[in-house]
């Protein structure tokens, strides 16, 4: 096989792994979706707020630092520990569940029955409240984010396959990163599938996003499911936050991931959690590929930036519910 | 009050009250749907509530059930005062219910929609549900033993992997039964449960319905407006109209009652 043929494999497993990352942030949507039909829109700022509660509890950040200096001339930043990695993680987690508690209770319990664009408009509101809320707490600066993953190339894979291909090829380069990230996204994703298989709440999780009232009368708290469905959307949120934080550094843009999800979701469908993997996936890799082979030698290249939304606008033409929507029928 | 238990003609013992009506009355703003009615449901009875349509037969339901709170009157469950209370409160008290328009979770197969009538008994915490170990998995497969059991008494076995969405109507009322039976309900609520079927799935639902009853001692009460399937099932029949209670009593009874008979065929103005 010629050398062209390898960099094009190397292509296309770069982009299934890109494809996770997007995966991991379009599950998050699909999860509060399903649960209560709601679009969150405020998924992409809970990456980047998770993140900033992970690097800030991790550095020792003294929270609302910058508020206290300000009003009190004081100059506060840190308070002079590290603390590990993993009970950091804990403790954002833990901010993550009580988050999902605040949102139940100061915005959910209020909304019940309303208009999904309502539910919607008051995710934007909440959106920028937490935008504002993390910048407030932790700083606006572009921090760091480390938990120990390594960076950069697999040498190992790089040396085992450098000679496949001949004299112009060097071996795959994956980035050590992506690598664990799909796997973290396969690990979640088995999880929460066999989570909602096989036990009771995931049962419970599944009734009431198929019927409220059907829930209602066999004893399920529809509140208590939507803490636990945006406490899970917290963890992912945190998943995704620190993947992408750790590639690209904790800062605003990290938000914006959410804008990647919305393609995948319009092709896997808004209330399947395989569609959104898959979903993730054909986006990944076609953008990649279609850069490849298309857009750099022909179209002058930087096509990543609007191919997913062109994918996209394809299937809302062609098949609306996406890839594995439920279909939509209206009885007349 | 009816505390006397005794014993009917066919051998089911009839005990005391589960639960009493006391006055009740339901306004939605202006309208009046349900106007100062009593009655009770006993132990082990099929009791029926009867009226044309608009009666106010479905308020009356969801104010047993909960889901709507009466101006005046109380409700009494097993001798006690029931509080207001939110309703997914109501299942844990040990109120199953079905709906007239079939409220089956409609993505999940027959077998997981009648595990959900189980989660009030289900008692292993979120944290032991992740690892799925000990406690949780024995509670699982204790519980899936009587659904079980239910699914083979109402002969419902070979859908048990369907999802619901694809079943025929009377199938699908039918497992919504079955979901309401596995939470072992004190009082069995049916809305309407032979809406919209024909004359031989009527006939098994009324069997079914029997056989419940029969079996587990299960106690009933259901709404319905075709008189003739509920006269020959229901032990004691309430009749509504117009927000207001116009007969009670056993099927024959009602059947002679002069107000019920002009509700129901209308009666001449002069």
């Amino acid at each position: 096989m010629s050398a062209g043929f390898y960099f094009g494999v190397e292509v296309f497993l770069n982009g299934l792994m890109a494809g996770v990352m997007y995966s991991l942030v379009a599950l998050g949507f699909v999860l509060i979706f399903k649960a209560s039909g709601i679009f969150n829109y405020a998924q992409g700022v809970m990456a980047l707020f998770a993140a900033l509660t992970l690097v800030g509890f991790q550095s020792g950040q003294i929270p609302f630092a910058h508020l206290i200096n300000a009003v009190f001339g004081t100059e506060l930043h840190h308070f002079g520990w590290k603390m590990p990695t993993i009970l950091a993680l804990i403790f954002t987690l833990m901010v993550m569940i009580l988050f999902a508690f605040l949102v139940e209770k100061f915005i959910l319990k209020h909304l019940v029955n309303q208009e999904p664009i309502i539910l919607f408009m008051a995710t934007i509101g909440l959106a920028y409240f937490m935008e504002g809320f993390g910048d407030l707490m932790w700083g606006s600066e572009i921090k760091k984010l480390d938990i120990g993953i390594p960076q950069g190339g697999n040498f190992w894979l790089e040396e085992k396959t450098a000679t496949l291909g001949g004299d112009g090829f060097y071996g795959f380069y994956l980035d050590n990163l992506d690598i664990w990230a799909t796997v973290c996204a396969i690990i979640l994703v088995a999880s929460l599938v066999v989570f909602s298989q096989y036990t009771k709440t995931g049962r419970a999780l599944r009734a009431v996003a198929d019927d409220h009232q059907a829930a209602l009368s066999v004893g399920i708290s529809l509140r208590a499911i939507w803490v636990i469905v945006w406490s899970i959307a917290g963890f992912v949120a945190l998943i995704a936050g620190i993947m992408w934080g750790s590639k690209s550094g904790v800062q605003f843009s990290l938000s914006l991931i959410a804008l990647k999800a919305l393609p995948v979701l319009m092709l896997g469908g808004f209330t399947s959690i395989p569609g959104a993997i898959i979903g993730g996936l054909i986006i990944g890799v076609g953008e990649k590929m279609f850069e490849f082979l298309i857009g750099a030698p022909f179209l002058g290249g930087a096509t990543e930036n609007w191919f997913a939304y062109m994918l996209a606008l394809l299937f809302l033409v062609f098949r609306p519910q996406g890839l594995f929507g439920e279909k939509i029928i209206e009885r007349v | 009050m009816n505390t006397q238990s005794y014993v009917t003609a066919d051998g089911r013992t009839i005990g005391p009250a589960v639960m009493e009506m006391k006055n009740i009355t339901l306004r939605f703003g202006g309208v009046v749907a349900i106007k100062d009615i009593s009655f009770d449901i006993r132990q082990g009875e099929i009791r029926a509530i009867i009226g044309p349509n608009g009666a106010g037969k479905s308020s009356m339901l969801n104010v047993m059930n909960g889901f709507y709170h009466p101006q005046e009157g109380e409700v009494m469950f097993h001798g006690t005062k029931r509080r207001a209370m939110r309703p997914h409160q109501i299942a844990h008290q040990g109120i199953a219910r079905t709906f007239q328009n079939i409220a089956l979770f409609k993505g999940m197969s027959t077998l997981d929609n009648i595990m959900t009538g189980r989660l009030t008994h289900m008692k292993s915490g979120l944290l032991r549900q992740m690892v799925w170990w000990g406690a949780s998995e024995r509670d699982e497969v204790k519980n899936r033993e009587v659904v079980e059991k239910i699914i083979d008494f109402l002969e419902i076995q070979a859908i048990r992997k369907t999802p619901v969405g694809r079943l025929p109507y009377g199938l699908q009322k039918r497992v919504e039964l079955a979901r309401a039976l596995a939470a072992e309900p004190k009082l069995l609520l049916l809305d309407e449960p032979m809406a919209g079927m024909n004359v031989e799935e009527k006939e098994d639902m009324s069997r079914f319905i029997l056989d419940v009853n029969d079996e587990f001692g299960t106690t009933i009460a259901l709404i319905e407006h075709d008189m003739g399937v509920v006269m020959d099932i229901a032990d004691r029949v309430v009749v509504m109209d117009y927000g207001k209670k116009i007969g009670d009593g056993t099927p024959e009874e009602v059947r002679t009652n002069q107000n019920v008979i002009d509700a129901y065929l209308g009666v001449a103005h002069d």
